[in-house]
């Protein structure tokens, strides 16, 4: 059946050669490498939700009165978005597990990008030949950010539209065109003439996940052509791959783990709730509510405009709110134009133009992973200072406190981080047998009164002294080779 | 085609024994027992999912007769491929990814010489191609760029408070002045624009004053008479980010900001004490008309809100 069939399409399209390359393709085994998996696997649960949510929610401003099951809010005035939203929650079967299940995985899509890419950087899988890739990935990473800001807005409830209200502020900082764009987007002064909604939905559901899709087949596309890149071992070189075939071995692995981050997103989708909009209500926006914070991608944004000093500069005729521009326009652009060129500023600084299919180990390499380290210390600070109100109320610190200790960690830590760093960096370069994991020395006494020291067993995966590599073999011998006959013998895996 | 391929993948079968295709697991017969075990409450956990649907529609059964399944069925094919499968360790060889010099110097000229030729030959053909061109990319951005929204133009500087203006709550009520007592405040319109965001004032009453009384004395120069009763109104629009600064502390007389914390001390005309925001929120002078109904003197005196380009 599967001859004929493949027989019948390869006739017309020639599939066999490079469908067989591809089911032959030697996939190198590290647990890091897992975590783009991670990242494709919360997509694809993204895409599965979403499409249900399509099905239910309405895009539109226009207030109805609301008449659902949830009785808090019976007869209030209510936008049919947010209408929509809790309906799809409260009134249709299993809608509210889904509507967690696509929070949960957004939140975890960025998240294992964010890992991920930090494997990445910390290993030196960005360098030659793979620098398109990483920029590729960066690309995602920002959409990922962006349709993650316009999905939690759809709802229009109150935590979401304060959200929005903040981003038009954000865009009418940008001098000279800023009121410009922030009108056209609006369609007028904020909250504008009721067109964000349904321009948000379009953009969160086709515009920018078919812009992602399109990356994410690149992103696959350019690893498959050039292929892992992998860890120093036995037999491996910088012009091989060691590992397990495409086929079977590690389509089994990957689809369980599909099924895994699938399982956790659904776990975490029945048991924790995620914002619950029926208690935020309804957003007007005369209405706020205590301790506002975004989802975590957008926290370290949130908290450079909390420690961002009032500076706003008034000159030639114009006002230049730096006091947002710079923190929330200026400093992710530095951000993530800093990731963008950094495989190009690293070849500059080393002067390495070589092809690099085998990985550093962070250790080895005490700048990358110093400057690496830095950059997470600096946005993990910034990220923390977007709870100043909740740890001031939490320490029952004063505010001002709280607020200057941020304006000072911000800039002390990472460079601290950086030096402890390449410290440490440097001192596990040199040391013998790190990382590798230690036996037991037992001591004995013996009969004799004597006492004898011995290393312990090796546990198991220890000294798991691997064989040579071979190419993936094209036919097997079903049949063991003491049973062969000679005559008969079934070819398979063709 | 041909029955045998001349050049290709090695045809001569690998045995069965072969250390390459063997399981990972010491014990294979034991994994796929669990392996087993793992898929089948899988299952069970799918047909839990279906039967919780039917029955009770509880969001926590749900997720966790769905999780299960996942779990079981996704942890049961790990096993599988991760302990029972071959694990090789298989080898593929890489190639370069770069064409040779030839190749990439014939590519170069294709399109240099050819296409130098070509726009070398017709300049007048090349110019009205790009003019062509240009233009439709200038005239796209029209429909789709400014089609979408109305120009600022003054909008940023304007609000629906004029010279009179009642006083009206979210619902439409007007303000008497002996609506509110020390202390209280309340979120207030230009009569008609109920919920507008931009006109959204917050009125306070800091003292129980009489009509008879002078203002309350704020600390803002050249504003003795923009409060009355001991009532005072600011624009509710955070001059940070525009947020709506809800929380008045009437211990320490300020408002704040709940987005970023910035603090506006009311006594002395909403100037910022702390935090990000860089400008006083701005002050609506306010009367009491006949009836004993909070009016407006005149709008605000500025635009409201955050800070925009065209704000001199």
């Amino acid at each position: 059946m599967i001859d004929s069939s493949l027989r019948w399409v390869d006739d017309r399209l020639g599939v066999a050669k490079g469908g067989r390359t591809f089911l032959d393709k030697v996939f190198p085994d590290h647990w890091s490498f897992m975590l783009g998996e991670i990242a494709l696997y919360s997509f694809v649960v993204l895409l599965g939700t979403g499409v249900f949510l399509s099905l239910y929610y309405i895009p539109s401003a226009h207030e109805i009165i609301y008449h659902g099951s949830y009785l808090p809010l019976r007869g209030q005035k209510v936008s049919e978005a947010y209408a929509s939203t809790v309906g799809l929650s409260f009134d249709v079967k299993s809608g509210l597990l889904m509507r967690q299940a696509h929070h949960w995985a957004a939140d975890i899509f960025l998240g294992s990008i964010a890992v991920h890419m930090a494997r990445v950087f910390f290993t030196g899988a960005f360098r030659k030949p793979r620098e398109l890739n990483w920029i590729v990935g960066v690309t995602m990473l920002i959409l990922g950010i962006v349709n993650g800001f316009l999905g939690y807005s759809l709802p229009d409830d109150l935590v979401s539209g304060t959200g929005i209200r903040i981003a038009y502020s954000i865009i009418e900082s940008i001098p000279l065109v800023g009121s410009y764009i922030a009108f056209f987007l609006f369609g007028g002064n904020y909250p504008g003439n009721g067109v964000i909604i349904p321009r948000f939905f379009i953009l969160h559901v086709l515009i920018v996940p078919a812009i992602i899709v399109g990356l994410l087949a690149a992103h696959l596309g350019l690893l498959v052509k050039q292929k892992h890149t992998q860890f120093r071992g036995r037999g491996r070189t910088e012009h091989n791959v060691v590992g397990s075939p495409m086929f079977p071995t590690f389509m089994a692995k990957t689809t369980g783990f599909l099924f895994m981050t699938t399982a956790v997103i659904f776990l975490l989708a029945g048991f924790a709730q995620i914002n619950p909009i029926w208690q935020f209500g309804q957003y007007q926006p005369y209405q706020i509510s205590y301790a506002v914070q975004p989802d975590w991608y957008m926290g370290w944004l949130d908290g450079a405009l909390r420690i961002m000093p009032s500076w706003e500069f008034v000159g030639f005729g114009h006002t230049w709110p730096l006091e947002v521009f710079l923190p929330a326009v200026l400093f992710p652009g530095i951000i993530f134009n800093i990731f963008i060129a950094w495989p190009f500023i690293e070849a500059r600084h080393t002067k390495d133009l070589a092809y690099h299919n085998l990985l550093d180990r962070p250790r080895d390499r005490p700048k990358r992973t110093a400057a690496g380290a830095m950059m997470l210390a600096l946005l993990f600070m910034v990220f923390c200072a977007s709870s100043t109100d909740v740890l001031a109320n939490f320490f029952q610190i004063e505010l001002n406190y709280v607020l200057w200790f941020f304006r000072i960690v911000v800039v002390v830590v990472p460079i601290l981080t950086y030096f402890v760093t390449y410290k440490i960096c440097q001192e596990m370069r040199h040391a013998e047998g790190v990382g590798k994991r230690k036996r037991a020395n037992v001591v004995v006494r013996t009969e004799t009164g004597e006492y004898e020291t011995y290393e312990s067993e090796a546990r198991p995966g220890d000294g798991h002294e691997e064989i040579e590599a071979v190419p993936v073999p094209t036919f097997i011998d079903m049949v063991p080779a003491e049973l062969a006959t000679g005559a008969g013998v079934r070819r398979v895996m063709r | 085609m041909t029955d045998e391929p001349t050049a290709g993948p090695s045809l001569a079968p690998v045995s069965l024994d072969d250390p390459h295709l063997q399981p990972y697991a010491k014990h294979p017969e034991r994994v796929q027992v669990l392996a087993a075990l793992s898929m089948i409450i899988g299952f069970l956990g799918f047909i839990g999912f279906g039967v919780a649907y039917w029955v009770s529609d509880q969001n926590q059964w749900l997720g966790a007769t769905l999780g299960v399944g996942l779990l079981g069925l996704g942890a049961g094919v790990i096993a599988w491929g991760k302990y029972l499968m071959a694990q090789g360790p298989f080898v593929e060889e890489r190639h370069d990814f770069h064409s040779t010099e030839a190749e990439r110097s014939a590519m170069t000229a294709a399109i240099v010489e050819r296409g130098g030729m070509v726009v070398q030959r017709r300049k007048v053909l090349g110019g009205l191609a790009a003019l062509g061109a240009g233009t439709l990319g200038v005239v796209l951005a029209f429909p789709l760029i400014r089609s979408l929204g109305p120009k600022p133009g003054t909008t940023l500087f304007q609000t629906n408070w004029k010279k009179n203006s009642l006083l009206v709550t979210t619902e439409g009520r007007p303000v008497l002045a002996s609506d509110l007592d020390t202390g209280g405040v309340l979120t207030v319109f230009p009569q008609g624009f109920e919920g507008s965001s931009p006109d959204q004032t917050i009125l306070i009453r800091l003292a129980q004053l009489g009509p008879e009384d002078p203002p309350f004395p704020l600390s803002a120069p050249g504003r003795t008479d923009w409060g009355v009763q001991g009532y005072v109104a600011y624009s509710k629009m955070c001059t940070h980010l525009g947020c709506p600064v809800g929380l008045y502390q009437e211990q320490d007389q300020v408002l704040v900001c709940p987005c970023h914390q910035s603090i506006f001390n009311v006594l002395a005309g909403a100037v910022p004490e702390f935090g990000p925001a860089p400008r006083p929120l701005p002050q609506l002078p306010l009367k009491v008309d006949a009836a004993g109904y909070l009016r407006s003197q005149a709008g605000y005196d500025q635009a409201v809100g955050p800070g925009f380009w065209e704000r001199p």
